[in-house]
């Protein structure tokens, strides 16, 4: 009994870390419709990003992680007005084609710049840390950060969208795009900010994907199923959907790998599928199509 | 409907498609000539347009999709890989004859599809997208869990089955061939037919009702719906019929492999990301468009594969910018130009 509870808590501390890759992705649906299928490729950029800067300037994961939100800001920012601007319109086409060639693009980037290898972002003695919580059971205290960094994260997106005059400009262009133009919102801007703020988020999931387990150029598709299965079964713009959606995959991965281990992935997969079967529009739907 | 045409003395319309008699005679000399090719060009020509053709066939059921029925899928590695799987369990497993696997194959994808485009067909435009690649990655575990098809490591075909295929006897004797040139014959023959038979039923699919009921969804979803077209059957049909044929090709490539794993015959990029390529530089949305880009994908692999990684990024940056650029890819800089097609399956409105 305490063994499976053990499992559903590592599986809400792994729901976390996907609502983490999600809650970008939410957020650039829920303002602009586009689902970006670079997303996962994009979080093991910054990764490497990470990597790269503690390297070059000789500095901490930590320090090189602060660096990195804003440079990720700056590359969406950039991403967003200079490409992916020029995709958006009714047909869903342009915008799938584009990001899904830009996904091709970084990872063959990726794997010639840094290789095929296995890395791993060192945080120190942080990384064995652990929380007893009595009756055998210990949590980690990095997934437990994370899970802390996700809820934060999430409330901050929902504070910016509500009490905040550039959130009213997100609403406001996610509710008609043409008449925010009307009122004097530059939507193209306020997509790059909403994306600059998705890779943003990025950077932070990527801290966590590291320091936890080893990432190579290859691991970004999966990333990208993780983070849409979580948007999905969360229902579409729900932040805080989103938040139980990655639980739902990270639970039901832990507790598929407790009964097979060869089962974890499928297990994350097949609850996905459940739920859409039955709650087709997830569990906490805000947006309508 | 039809009195505001026919009692006023308003303009009269008739809806014209091109005719097809030279073409069909044009087609059939270039069929012919592909089919005596064998005795005429060596192997490694016969193995590059195995190739062409089996990915021209792949991106032709890919452009139905996306190009007319605007499902946009990456995730037909699913049907690749569950025509292929089929085929080693119906060799290895049920000791059934290579031809005979193929069909089977395609028919097994095709049963798959129907309870896959249930669930997928929930999800719209871009989810549906995403939705199609966790179905083809749930098949790829599945898969991956058979241990007598070798588990995730996967399985090879012996020669006791390859070289058993029936007709194969005949090939060597005609063309004085040993048995793997034999084979090599067979398998671009078969090719040969199943994009012959993938172009002959776009084709008619396209210039029957049911293609002018895609062209109506796709032009304007609620429109065609309130005309009384119904969408999702419309869709359906073509989902089921794309995986039928994605199955069978999917079959047919690994036949030729004679080696298969989870990770190969699901690969998003192998069957997606090139086959993609494929129609968004050739033109989407018509069928001349994939086989100027399967060509071109034929250069460039030539070309450009021994690089590798930069291959590839030359592929999608290429593809990205086609996109941006030139939508309708290197057909609509050409054909459209010259007002020009092959596949006559345009409907023109014309004034009597």
């Amino acid at each position: 009994m305490l063994a499976w509870l053990d499992t559903i808590i590592q599986g809400v501390l792994l729901g976390g870390l996907y609502a983490l890759y999600a809650a970008g992705l939410s957020l650039i649906f829920g303002i602009m419709r586009l689902v970006n299928l670079a997303h996962g490729d994009l979080i093991v950029l910054a990764a490497f990003m990470i990597l790269a800067l503690a390297a070059a300037l000789g500095i901490d994961t930590f320090a090189a992680f602060v660096i990195a939100v804003p440079l990720m800001f700056v590359v969406g920012y950039g991403l967003q007005r200079l490409l992916l601007n020029r995709t958006l319109g009714t047909d869903i086409l342009p915008p799938l084609l584009v990001t899904f060639g830009l996904s091709i693009v970084i990872q063959n980037g990726l794997l010639e710049a840094f290789s095929a290898d296995s890395q791993r972002l060192s945080i120190g003695g942080l990384s064995g840390t652990s929380v007893p919580l009595g009756g055998g059971i210990a949590v980690g205290v990095m997934p437990l950060i994370n899970l802390g960094a996700a809820i934060l994260i999430i409330v901050g997106l929902n504070l910016l969208f509500y009490r905040t005059p550039v959130g009213r400009a997100f609403r406001a262009t996610s509710d008609d795009s043409e008449t925010a133009q009307l009122m004097g919102i530059d939507n193209g801007r306020i997509y790059a900010v909403a994306m600059g703020l998705a890779l943003a988020v990025c950077a932070v999931a990527a801290l966590f994907l590291g320091s936890r387990a080893t990432f190579d150029p290859s691991v970004g598709p999966a990333r990208l199923i993780y983070a849409f299965e979580a948007v999905i079964i969360g229902g579409l713009g729900s932040l805080w959907g989103t938040l139980v959606g990655g639980i739902v995959v990270g639970v039901a991965q832990t507790v598929g790998a407790r009964i097979n281990p060869e089962w974890q992935i499928l297990a994350g997969h097949v609850a996905f599928l459940i739920v859409l079967i039955f709650r087709p529009r997830g569990l906490f739907p805000r947006t309508i199509e | 409907m039809s009195e505001a045409t026919s009692g006023t003395a308003g303009p009269r319309f008739s809806i014209e498609t091109e005719g097809r008699t030279w073409r069909l005679w044009t087609l059939a000399a270039a069929a012919a000539v592909l089919v005596a090719l064998p005795a005429f060009v060596g192997r490694s020509a016969l193995q590059d347009l195995f190739f062409v053709f089996t990915m021209l066939a792949l991106a032709q059921y890919w452009n139905l999709l996306a190009g007319y029925a605007g499902l946009v899928s990456i995730g037909q590695q699913a049907f690749i890989g569950l025509g292929a799987y089929t085929l080693f369990a119906a060799t290895l497993v049920a000791g059934l004859d290579p031809l005979v696997a193929i069909v089977i194959g395609g028919v097994v994808a095709a049963a798959l599809s129907v309870p896959t485009a249930l669930i997928v067909f929930r999800l719209r435009g871009a989810y549906f997208a995403v939705g199609t690649w966790v179905a083809a990655e749930v098949f790829r575990l599945v898969l991956a869990q058979v241990k007598q098809l070798g588990g995730g490591t996967g399985t090879s075909l012996g020669p006791q089955i390859t070289n058993a295929m029936v007709g194969l006897d005949w090939i060597a004797d005609t063309f004085h061939a040993r048995t793997p040139v034999a084979r090599d014959i067979a398998v671009y023959w078969l090719a040969l037919i199943l994009l012959i038979g993938t172009l002959a039923l776009v084709y008619f699919l396209l210039r029957s009702r049911r293609g002018l009921a895609l062209a109506a969804i796709r032009d304007a979803e609620p429109a065609a719906d309130s005309l009384g077209v119904d969408g999702f059957r419309t869709k359906l049909v073509v989902y089921v019929a794309t995986a039928f044929g994605t199955g069978m090709v999917g079959a047919l490539i690994y036949l030729q492999k004679a080696r298969i794993s989870p990770d190969a015959a699901f690969s998003v990029l192998d069957w997606t990301a090139y086959v993609i390529f494929i129609v968004v530089i050739g033109g989407i949305g018509t069928m001349e468009g994939p086989i100027v880009g399967a060509v071109v994908l034929y250069f460039l692999q030539d070309y450009l594969a021994t690089f590798g990684t930069w291959y590839l990024i030359t592929l999608g940056a290429l593809a990205a910018a086609t996109m941006l650029v030139a939508p309708k890819g290197l057909w609509g800089l050409i054909g459209e130009r010259l007002d020009w097609q092959i596949f006559p399956i345009r409907r023109r409105l014309r004034q009597r």
